[in-house]
């Protein structure tokens, strides 16, 4: 080799971006996608682009029914992701939301089967959200206390306790089946109405999402200003610094990870006293895991969350509503979803770094 | 040294990082047969230069040539392959292989290995630059001085002769640096390029042909050694004058005021760290605790901070009444809460002391956040506090709201220090305060800890550089493998007497 050459291309660390910037390369990554979805779509489907992206909107917005459930969706998507948010902050890899939020609907489930002829439904509402904060809670602290106390590795640990949570739904749904033999449980209190949660302004899903919107504001101002959110930042950064300064590690990963349980057992008691009235072992459906990536999509801020829940909500609706419009496949709104999101992820490496393309010779020769 | 073809020529050598111009428009020559120093403050680029010639990172601009032929150094394979070699300042060893494992590691060859021929080529390097290192002995039994020479040789094996050195002393005993000084003399002698990169001046002075001299990035100018002196090179690594002395002022009316009685201390493997340490401590005094790294330093200040479970011994902390607290036993919010005030400065200091990714504000609440009963948190106080310290200390920073990590080393420390002594301690613990900082930065540091001195603080010093600690210390504690090998004033310590407790319990006396 005679001549020098750089490397065709060689990757730099950028100075911080100022805010508008990076909000233009996210914004034109959407686009990006969405022409990539496109482009894809037609090359697959023969079908028209335009049409598919309508249906999507109309599938998410179209109605003021298809409105409600698109809150209600955010809404319970937002409080599991919101629940695994101090978790995350402090390093504590919580994939037991699933889990969570299905043994906090258990115990509502199970107050309102149990206790529904005894107690007025007042009384039995406040029983009901006691217990399924209490469920959520030690649910998640079982692991939390393994990791404090001996340090185990609680992606797993959280993990599996998801599936005994499914297991123990799936035990007590065959215990209180109704009608016998039917292998589910069916609408506790249809006559009644006891356990039920109250209807605001007769609207089924407007109590789950003021409830949620509340979290979120209450997680914003807990993580950014308190005290305990300040604890939460130091263990998550650098456990030797926390005990350097004399945090008491284990009682900061007990305390935020009951935390992290109670808000995943009020998603629960929002399902099942407020939205469902029953139990079954798919009522969390995977949110816990979609959580997961709402929280990081956000980077941890309660305040992004509300716009990725929206937009992981909406892609999913949108998608649902294609497959039914267009005749296709199910899979094929999650291959949207999956080029969609890959853009946005994909996006932030631009956001951190720049590519530095080799000069051509002409020019290099022009600079010396 | 005109004829001289210049084994590496780099010309108009231009580096950025985000907004930060890490080398701008350096020039350098290195010739065979000779050593030269590079010198520079902290955060002044020698280090990013050398990488660059090391194939770690590529420069955005300029040229490197090798004898004589331009080149382009994509990755440290090609720079091997231009008999460019380094050895960084934290060591690349795998630690339960051998040495001979170590040092092939990584090479292409037929398909079977043959452990024994390498370890005779590696005797024969060995003995061929006065090297002591035996092929079959595993990392983990190695000192470090033993690792820094299974560095050296692994460069060599891959048949370098342009060496570059990353601070090779700062973890090596006055005897080690030596002995690695005659290996670097005659590894010149046989016609290799030797470059060291170094902060310590009387190191330059002793060992360099020639110095280059960087400065905020730039090349500022190289002289023969012979023809300088330390006043003028620190005033060109500078840009202005700098006064090379150490005060020391004479103890004002000290009193004890910790009092450590064998002390012992296991670490996790149950390896004793400790072995029945006794010193006291006194008010207004600065306290030096010198030994090579890993002699339990770290335990001790630790033990002192309530960090370190204790396997047996006192730590009294003594009143201005006389009256004694027991600190074993008690977590450090405790030890602070009675009114004992330890200032730590950790060893490991984004580690333990700070949080690399929170800005100066958050790392100044670290200590005082849980002040006051209100769940929320205050962040004025320690706000106003960081814009103190950013002002006094000239911490140069572009506002208090930047992560610590972004900062240079010297700027991070003054942000530790600051923190530490603005809560007025009776104690200051400091490990390894001026590690990897410049002079100037090194001098201001020297200059707060002479401060809280005078202001009555029990200074215990942890230290590596010998001639500092003889110059600052008003009494030397000699480490060796956890157990006292002495006491010794600070006035009138011989270096090499320091040198020999530290490597053999009470030293030449026991000879």
């Amino acid at each position: 080799m005679n001549k020098s050459r750089a490397p065709l291309i060689h990757i730099t660390k950028r100075k911080t971006m100022p805010w508008y910037c990076a909000w233009g390369v996210r914004g034109a990554a959407i686009v990006a996608a969405l022409i990539a979805c496109a482009v894809v779509t037609m090359f697959m489907t023969g079908e028209n682009p335009i049409a598919i992206y309508a249906a999507m909107l109309k599938g998410a917005f179209g109605t003021t029914r298809k409105l409600w459930i698109l809150g209600q969706n955010i809404a319970i998507l937002l409080c599991i992701a919101l629940a695994l948010v101090p978790a995350f902050k402090m390093r504590f890899w919580n994939l037991g939301g699933e889990g969570q939020v299905l043994i906090g609907g258990l115990a509502a489930a199970a107050c309102m089967i149990c206790l529904g002829n005894r107690l007025p439904s007042g009384l039995l509402i406040a029983v009901m959200t006691l217990a399924s904060i209490a469920a959520g809670a030690v649910w998640a602290l079982i692991p939390a206390v393994f990791k404090a106390k001996w340090g185990t590795n609680e992606t797993l640990f959280t993990l599996m306790m998801n599936y005994v949570a499914t297991q123990l739904v799936a035990y007590f749904v065959i215990i209180w089946e109704s009608p016998k033999g039917s292998g589910k449980i069916g609408i506790i209190n249809q006559t009644t109405g006891i356990g039920w949660l109250p209807q605001i302004g007769g609207q089924k899903y407007l109590l789950n999402i003021l409830v949620v919107a509340m979290i979120t504001v209450i997680m914003y101002f807990y993580m950014n200003y308190s005290k305990h959110g300040y604890e939460i930042s130091v263990v998550g950064e650098s456990e030797r610094t926390a005990r350097y300064v004399g945090i008491k590690v284990e009682r900061v990963i007990l305390r935020t990870l009951l935390l992290s349980g109670a808000i995943c057992g009020v998603a629960g008691l929002l399902l099942v006293g407020g939205t469902d009235h029953t139990i079954t072992t798919t009522v969390a459906g995977g949110r816990g895991f979609t959580a997961v990536m709402v929280a990081w999509l956000a980077k941890f801020n309660p305040v992004g969350m509300v716009f990725t829940s929206f937009l992981i909500v909406f892609l999913g609706r949108g998608a649902s509503e294609i497959t039914t419009i267009f005749g296709l496949n199910h899979s094929y709104g999650d291959i949207l979803t999956g080029i969609i999101l890959f853009f946005i992820i994909g996006c932030e490496f631009f956001i951190n770094y720049r590519l530095n393309f080799r000069k051509s010779a002409g020019k290099e020769a022009a600079n010396v | 040294m005109d004829n001289k073809v210049a084994a590496v020529k780099m010309r108009d050598i231009t580096k950025t990082f985000g907004a930060t111009v890490a080398n701008d428009k350096v020039w350098l020559d290195i010739y065979r047969g000779e050593i030269l120093a590079l010198l520079g403050e902290n955060g002044s680029g020698k280090t990013t230069l050398m990488n660059m010639l090391s194939g770690i990172y590529f420069p955005d601009k300029g040229q490197i040539f090798v004898d004589g032929r331009e080149v382009s150094i994509r990755s440290p394979k090609e720079a091997f392959d231009l008999g460019i070699g380094m050895i960084h300042q934290h060591f690349k060893l795998v630690d339960v292989f051998s040495a001979a494992e170590n040092i092939v590691l990584g090479l292409k060859g037929s398909g079977r290995l043959d452990i024994d021929e390498v370890a005779k080529n590696v005797k024969a390097i060995c003995e061929e630059y006065g090297f002591e290192v035996d092929p079959y002995q595993k990392i983990y039994d190695m000192s470090v001085s033993q690792k820094q020479q299974v560095e050296i040789v692994k460069v060599l094996y891959r048949g370098a002769d342009i060496l570059i050195l990353d601070e090779p002393t700062a973890v090596l005993t006055p005897q080690e640096t030596d002995k690695l000084f005659a290996v670097l003399r005659n590894m010149r002698d046989l016609g290799k390029a030797i470059v060291i990169i170094t902060h310590k001046m009387h190191e330059v002075e002793e060992l360099s042909d020639r110095v280059a001299i960087l400065r905020h990035g730039s090349f500022v100018g190289d002289m023969l050694t012979k023809t300088t002196n330390a006043q003028e090179m620190t005033n060109m690594m500078v840009g202005h004058a700098v006064v090379l002395d150490i005060d020391r002022p004479e103890p004002k009316d000290p009193k004890p005021r910790i009092r450590v009685e064998g002390l012992t201390v296991r670490d996790i493997e149950g390896v004793v760290k400790l072995d029945n340490v006794s010193f006291t401590a006194n008010s207004g005094e600065i306290l030096g605790v010198a030994g090579i790294s890993g002699c339990g330093q770290k335990e001790l200040l630790e033990a002192i901070a309530g960090l370190q479970p204790i396997e047996s011994g006192s730590i009294k902390y003594i009143c201005d009444d006389g009256r004694e607290d027991e600190l074993i036993g008690k977590d450090p919010l405790s030890i602070q809460s009675l009114g004992v005030s330890l200032s730590f400065v950790p060893e490991d200091r984004l580690g333990m002391g700070l949080v690399g990714s929170m800005d100066l504000t958050d790392n100044m609440m670290l200590r005082s956040f849980r002040r006051g009963r209100s769940l929320i948190a205050d962040r004025k106080t320690p706000k106003k506090l960081a814009e103190k310290v950013v002002e006094e200390l000239e911490v140069n920073t572009p506002g208090v709201s930047t992560p610590v990590r972004r900062l240079s080393g010297g700027n991070v420390q003054k942000v530790l220090v600051g923190r530490e002594i603005s809560s007025a301690p009776t104690v200051l613990l400091t490990a390894y305060a001026v590690r990897g900082l410049d002079i100037n930065s090194s001098y201001m540091i020297y200059d707060l800890i002479n401060k809280q001195k005078e202001k009555g603080v029990a200074v215990v010093y942890v230290g590596e550089d010998l001639d500092v600690l003889l110059e600052l210390c008003d009494r030397i504690l000699v480490l060796c493998g956890g157990k006292v090998s002495g006491i010794v004033d600070g006035r009138g310590a011989s270096k090499r007497d320091v040198g020999m407790m530290m490597t053999r319990l009470g030293g030449a006396a026991n000879e």
